[in-house]
């Protein structure tokens, strides 16, 4: 960063509204999560008379009870997006590296070839019809988790990105190993993956971040009759769907026009997208390092 | 090493391809694909004669040109304004505040959506309202659509745009920025003869590599925002990636999305290659293959 010294007028100028316009833009960006946090914490009267609001005008955590009312199908919820999350990073993050990293060795040599077949994958696809025949009557993974979990494992521009990472490695620490008769996959557990921790850890929430958004193969695969399904179709349910804002009343003991319906979307909102929110500040600087690393090749 | 990875695209992108063949059957489930009666082209020619694949292509192709215009123009001036400012904890703060949005899911982004525009209850009727005018009818009017979508897209990708943009102008050589003060140059001098050139090429690498998509539609938002039925919006928001999903989901269509697949891979295809090669003609490290 160059340490200007401006001080001269135009300087000045474009730092006020520097200051001015990225302070705009950054509240803009904020505002609907307070948004959603205020209309969560607002007594369903309150929003049918005035309407949502930033600032509860009458605060109720009502809606909270809501949803706690009945944990049972959030906690499940939880388990599965947590699950999938987990085991999905952990196997995905494995092959992205093993392939990022061959896929980088000057040795191999079918690098270039298996390089395209991977990225051909961005430029010409089957579409959503045939992916969903596939997924559906030749793997017949309909209603099984793994049809969110298998998607999700790895794509190319992952793979692009530990690519990336890899090529700061010497080539001369592979060989020596070698010499010494390390295999190959030796040398990967043993020497590549403690060396480029930030990398994985990088590639690792970037997979992890993508499970846990996840809600569009859930919506693909996963019929209505499953008990639980990931937090995101959870939320989208209660977003669009009438039918279960009733069950819960049913449940609750709520009489179906006291169901805190607005209230209780935003409530659970808030419930779904919580972990993410506070675990962002921490790992922000890595999802930095991957966007700058991945968006231009290097 | 690679073999995991190998069996994973072949699964999972390379298996469905062929499944475009149903583009050219009338398919019949319980027929099956080989059973089905073939058609030849007669699936493209309802898609043309209808005026469908027009309103599709223009629909997609115009909301990216919108992303990639806005977009970039929005990213690389917030880049250069942060890189002009003093206080460090200004900028970390409003730099994470820019990415929030980056990391929540399309289904919050539609709920968000909603909790604005709500004819009921959205917070922008009851602005309206308390300053003396009309509630909005959002959600039945498709002429404010273009605006919506736009500014969410927007508000969901500058922070994450942005970042490699100012990751650009750190690698700025300071000695120049300096030498520069020295000549007498003023700011606004500064960033146009010296920043802007220097972004050139990450900005002309970035946009060819998002003109090589402006067929691919961002479904999740979409689809998120408008909603999976209603019908008074389509006209201005319905892209490739809707439609087929409602050819799939609802319509049980199975040839009709395909051939509008099939159509947007092939001309995608060409798209790309053209682009490949312009960046090729630009900068010739940075092809893809």
């Amino acid at each position: 960063m160059a340490r200007q010294r401006g001080t001269d007028f135009s300087s000045v100028a474009i730092r006020l509204f520097g200051y001015f316009f990225i302070g705009l833009f950054a509240l803009f960006c904020l505002l609907p999560f307070l948004l959603v946090l205020g209309t969560s914490f607002t007594a369903e009267k309150s929003i049918t008379l005035h309407g949502y609001n930033l600032w509860p005008k009458e605060f109720s955590t009502f809606a909270y009870k809501i949803v706690f009312e009945n944990p049972g199908l959030i906690i499940g919820s939880y388990g599965v997006t947590l699950g999938i999350t987990m085991i999905g990073t952990t196997i995905g993050l494995f092959i992205v590296a093993m392939t990022g990293y061959s896929l980088q060795r000057p040795d191999f040599p079918y690098r270039n070839r298996i390089s395209f077949f991977i990225y051909f994958t961005t430029l010409f696809q089957g579409g959503v019809v045939p992916f969903y025949l596939i997924m559906t009557q030749w793997l017949h993974l309909k209603d099984n988790y793994l049809a969110v979990l298998l998607p999700g494992l790895m794509s190319p521009f992952l793979i692009i990105m530990m690519k990336s990472f890899v090529t700061s490695i010497p080539h001369a620490i592979t060989e020596s190993a070698k010499m010494d008769g390390a295999g190959d996959f030796k040398i990967f557990t043993k020497l590549i993956l403690p060396m480029t921790t930030p990398a994985l850890a990088t590639i690792g929430l970037f997979i992890a971040l993508g499970y846990w958004n996840e809600w569009y193969n859930a919506m693909l695969f996963l019929s209505p009759d499953l008990k639980y399904r990931p937090l995101q179709l959870f939320l989208y349910n209660v977003v669009t769907s009438a039918d279960f804002i009733k069950n819960s009343s049913v449940s609750s003991n709520v009489q179906p026009r006291d169901m805190p319906l607005e209230s209780m979307k935003m409530a659970t909102a808030v419930v779904a997208t919580g972990p993410v929110i506070l675990f962002y500040p921490m790992v922000q600087k890595y999802f930095i390092k991957g966007i700058t690393v991945g968006a231009v090749k290097g | 090493m690679c073999v995991p990875a190998i069996l994973f695209f072949a699964v999972m992108s390379y298996l469905p391809m062929p499944g475009l063949y149903l583009a050219f059957i009338n398919y019949n489930y319980s027929a099956g694909i080989f059973g089905s009666e073939f058609v030849g082209f007669d699936n493209f020619k309802f898609l043309v004669t209808s005026g469908a694949l027009w309103k599709l292509t223009f629909n997609t192709i115009a909301y990216n040109l919108a992303f990639i215009i806005f977009g970039n123009i929005l990213q690389i001036g917030i880049a250069i304004l942060l890189n002009e400012l003093r206080k460090k904890w200004f900028k970390k703060i409003s730099q994470s505040l820019m990415f929030l949005p980056f990391f929540i899911s399309f289904v919050l982004v539609g709920l968000i959506a909603y909790n604005i525009l709500s004819y009921d209850f959205g917070l922008l009727n009851g602005i309206l309202k308390s300053i003396g005018w009309e509630p909005l009818k959002t959600y039945s009017n498709p002429t404010i659509w273009p605006f919506i979508i736009v500014i969410t897209f927007l508000w969901q990708s500058t922070g994450y745009g942005s970042i490699v943009y100012f990751a650009a102008i750190m690698g700025l050589d300071s000695e120049i920025v300096e030498a520069s003060e020295i000549d007498g140059a003023n700011a606004l001098q500064r960033i146009r003869y010296i920043v802007l050139p220097w972004l050139k090429p990450t900005f002309i690498i970035l946009l060819l590599f998002s003109l090589g998509g402006i067929l691919r539609g961002n479904f999740g938002l979409f689809y998120n925002l408008v909603g999976a039925n209603n019908t008074a919006l389509f006209d201005a928001t319905d892209i490739i990636e809707t439609f087929v999903f409602r050819s799939l989901m609802n319509n049980f269509n199975f040839s009709l999305g395909s051939a509008v697949s099939l159509y947007q891979s092939v001309f995608g295809f060409f798209i790309v290659i053209t682009a490949n090669w312009l960046v090729k003609k630009v900068s010739p490290e940075n092809t893809l293959f």
